[in-house]
């Protein structure tokens, strides 16, 4: 233990600002190329060369073709579009529906707020997948069900996890103090509780972001999501699977491509979920 | 027991401590007082190298052991068993899952000290404990017990001097002068050494021989107990004293 | 502790029965005639009007959701439109391959997973640590399909050193039957010392059940990690260090079984996830569980089969949630208190 020169080591909090850095740069540029997918595809969306078909990668197909001649980069990147789309539209729907509710229930208290967890508990006690196949299968195939799907699927937690900063905010002075002066309830959620919320639900949307994008490529690849003519990472695998071993460039960029996502969206959760609040532990 | 010399403790380019002369011999009481953030906890700390990622220099003998240059494992000898540490919040210093008595056995048997139920026994009667605690969790005892049993583990181990670090600010006033009439106690009949970081002046008053008092950082004043709190030098420590109720 | 436990278990009842209404209400989601749902999509008119009165269609709402309640209890959960029997009977030979399967995954997850996790606590910021949170960030982010498509193709179609599908050789079958006391193939085979169905069906577990690892091997090491750290971190782990125990001792000896609790909890959550998770290798590998039979009643829109199979696994859910509680009270003596 020298006087000047012991390096300050590497400390743990470090880590995960990488980490976080890392994967926000990865979701900026996977999101750059499928919003300008129009313009950087080298081939237009869905356009199938029959008389190219499954060509191996190369200069002028970069990830190669499908059967049908598609060009699998194009497709990858519209399919991209798709992919993101839904997480975002699921996200939205299920972070607004669930932060309400949960905002009011953990606010109010008393029996609103029971009735309301016991409800949550209801659709968590479904494990995520489960619960969105049940209801795609019974809705039938599509864009629209698979988006519904996952929503009823995801509420709850945002549900809870609302509940939970509005428990602890409603026993804060300067709530009561509100209160005192005659505030009304809606305008004391909106103001002190719902700022409150926003980091949590933030950090919780982008650790989900992944697993949304995976389960809606699940439901694709089971015939339960998205549809032909759309491009969707999971319908991709699941119509080359049979060409796996013989052209394995079908099937691999597109699972690559939802790994890939996943992953930069799990690393930014991680690595914010880290800065922000270390004491949580992994849902 | 404890000596030191030109303490510095430093977190990168910030100095955290610096501590010119500090020893505590036999049956001595030294109280380091300041408020927070003053570095006495920090000082304390580092005196059986128990600060991750800091920068220490100078020279610090405890025990006979120079605890800068010491190997890990003479380290880990003086811990516990020659020198030992209070802390704050008396039970979340205590493994919540570890029974107190399994807690005992394994210090005890760490240090290659007989670990039978007398043993254990008679070092928690020390402490004015019930035996039977021994069964119990940490969060089933209350803070002044739990407290109580940090310095039966000192006891039983048989540590020549305890290194507290604010023994009573988590705990209720009456139980506050029971903990320290227990030190006050232990001093007496074993000669035990008594390291004391306190920011509450007048438990201090009833039981240190010297203090040193801190200020960001550095040592303000020190001396001996009567002279520094009834006749302070220092402007600081004045302005401590008239703090104090 | 039995308080809690009379406790936990009236909260579980409660959550079954949500899940029964929730499962009853979905069911009532299929667009069009509800009759179709039960007699399928190429009954006859007569078989309609049969299927109307024998479902109750014509009930109320509150009186057909007694009538399944009161169906489900007693062991009527209907009858498959794509195989013909009752959906119970169904249920009952699939499930145990599913178990099977996921049982061999949590074992594989665990036995790697819990280890990696304490390894990148010990040598925290170290490069043990960031490979292994690369790694099972990884491991959670990979979609099962591909991934079972991946090992499949790679290990069985080209290398050949695993077979390709199925559960295990069923020219077995007639060389060597196998005897039913579990229902669980490997161990029955085990119990009944079948040696031929038992390799044959390891052989073929391997596979699959790595795929089905991957996800729960990450998210335990991660848990793991993040709970042993936050453990040696502790006001305790400092006494511990001031009275002289060595690192290694305070990570394994008293911040594990601080750290245990949540990894049990999540093996749990983990399980429930792993058996749907499943569903998706079982459909690649072919193998026989409630994953395939799951894709055939999706392909026929079988609505029984597919309420039944979703009533099991979410009540199998709540059951190892409540088990796992349970474990908890024992293992941490502050759950007991609360």
């Amino acid at each position: 233990m020298s006087v000047q020169t012991a390096p300050l080591r590497r400390t743990l909090p470090r880590v995960p600002d990488r980490f976080a850095a890392f994967g926000a740069v990865l979701i900026v540029l996977i999101t750059l190329a499928c919003l300008l997918a129009p313009w950087i595809a080298p081939y237009p969306d869905n356009e199938p060369r029959p008389l190219e078909g499954l060509l191996p990668p190369s200069s002028a197909h970069w990830f190669g073709t499908d059967m049908v001649g598609r060009d699998v980069f194009t497709q990858v990147l519209y399919g991209g579009r798709t992919s993101l789309a839904i997480a975002v539209v699921v996200l939205a729907a299920s972070a607004l529906a669930g932060v309400t509710l949960g905002m009011i229930a953990g606010y109010r208290g008393g029996w609103l707020r029971d009735v309301i967890m016991r409800v949550t508990d209801v659709f968590l006690a479904f494990p995520a997948l489960l619960l969105a196949v049940s209801l795609a299968a019974v809705l039938g195939a599509g864009v629209t069900t698979v988006i519904v799907a996952i929503a009823v699927t995801w509420w709850p937690w945002y549900a809870r996890l609302a509940a939970s900063v509005a428990a602890s905010v409603s026993t804060r002075p300067y709530v009561d103090a509100a209160r005192c002066l005659g505030v009304s309830t809606p305008k004391i959620i909106l103001r002190h509780v719902l700022p409150n919320s926003l980091t949590p639900v933030l950090v919780q949307v982008s650790m989900d972001a992944g697993g949304v994008i995976l389960i809606a490529a699940a439901l694709s690849y089971l015939g339960l999501g998205v549809l032909e003519p759309t491009a969707e990472w999971g319908l991709m695998v699941e119509q080359g699977q049979t060409l796996f071993t013989t052209n394995w460039w079908v099937v691999t960029f597109p699972g690559l491509a939802i790994m890939v996502t996943a992953f930069a969206f799990n690393m930014l959760g991680e690595g914010l979920r880290n800065a922000l609040d270390p004491r949580r532990t992994v849902r | 027991m404890i000596e030191v010399r030109d303490l510095e403790v430093r977190y990168g380019t910030r100095t955290v401590a610096k501590v010119p002369e500090l020893d505590v011999a036999a049956g001595e009481c030294v109280a380091i007082v300041g408020e927070s953030g003053s570095g006495k906890s920090t000082t304390l700390m580092s005196l059986l190298g128990l600060l991750e990622n800091a920068q220490v220099t100078g020279q610090i003998t405890v025990c006979g052991v120079d605890v800068r240059n010491a190997s890990p494992r003479e380290l880990r000898a003086i811990r516990g068993a020659r020198a030992a540490l209070v802390m704050q919040s008396p039970q979340s210093a205590l493994s919540p899952t570890t029974r107190l008595g399994s807690l005992m056995r394994a210090a005890l048997k760490l240090h290659g000290r007989a670990a039978t139920r007398a043993v254990m026994a008679a070092a928690v009667e020390a402490v004015m404990l019930d035996p039977a605690i021994l069964r119990s969790y940490p969060h089933e005892v209350s803070g002044g017990q739990a407290q109580r049993f940090a310095i039966a583990l000192a006891v039983a181990l048989g540590a020549e001097v305890i290194l507290a670090d604010e023994p009573t600010s988590a705990l209720d006033v009456t139980v506050q002068a029971e903990v320290v009439a227990l030190l006050r106690r232990l001093r007496a009949e074993r000669g035990l050494g008594l390291l004391l970081v306190s920011h509450d002046l007048a438990l201090v008053s009833t039981i240190a021989d010297r203090v040193l008092v801190m200020k960001e950082g550095d040592v303000v004043e020190s001396g001996p107990a009567a002279r520094v709190l009834s006749a302070p030098g220092h402007a600081y420590t004045r302005e401590l004293l008239e703090a104090t109720p | 502790m039995s308080r809690y436990l009379i406790r936990r278990l009236g909260q579980a009842l409660l959550v079954v029965a949500g899940v029964i209404a929730l499962t009853f209400v979905i069911m009532r989601l299929v667009p069009g005639d509800p009759a179709v749902a039960f007699a399928g999509p190429k009954a006859s008119e007569e078989e309609l009007a049969a299927a109307r009165l024998r479902f109750g269609l014509d009930d109320s709402v509150p009186v057909q959701l007694w009538n399944y309640v009161r169906d489900l209890v007693t062991g009527d959960w209907g009858t498959s439109l794509h195989t013909g029997r009752p959906v119970r009977d169904d249920l009952m030979l699939a499930f145990p391959a599913s178990l099977e399967l996921v049982g061999a995954a949590l074992v594989i997850a665990i036995v790697v997973g819990f280890p990696v996790g304490v390894l990148a606590a010990r040598f925290k910021t170290k490069f043990p640590d960031f490979g292994v949170r690369v790694g099972s960030m990884l491991a959670v982010s990979i979609p099962v399909f591909w991934l079972a498509l991946a090992l499949q193709t790679v290990f069985a179609s080209n290398l050949g050193w695993f077979p390709i599908a199925g559960e295990y050789d069923n020219a077995l079958d007639t060389t060597s039957p196998l005897t039913l006391w579990t229902n669980i193939t490997i161990v029955d085979a085990l119990i009944t010392g079948n040696w031929p169905i038992f390799t044959s069906t390891l052989q073929h577990l391997v596979l699959p059940a790595l795929v089905v690892a991957a996800y729960p091997a990450g998210v335990i090491a991660q848990l793991t990690r993040a709970t042993l750290i936050e453990e040696s971190g502790q006001d305790h782990a400092r006494l511990e260090r001031a009275i002289g125990f060595k690192e290694r001792t305070i990570l394994t000896r008293f911040a594990l079984r601080g750290a245990l609790n949540p990894v049990l909890s999540l093996i749990a959550l983990v399980f429930a996830y792993s058996i749907v998770n499943g569903f998706l290798v079982e459909a690649v590998f072919n193998w026989p569980g409630l994953g395939r039979y799951a894709a055939a009643s999706i392909k026929s829109l079988d609505t029984p089969a597919i309420a039944g199979v979703t009533l099991l696994v979410a009540i199998v859910y709540v059951l190892a949630n409540l088990v796992v509680d349970l474990l908890q009270g024992v293992v941490d003596p502050r759950v007991r208190a609360r």
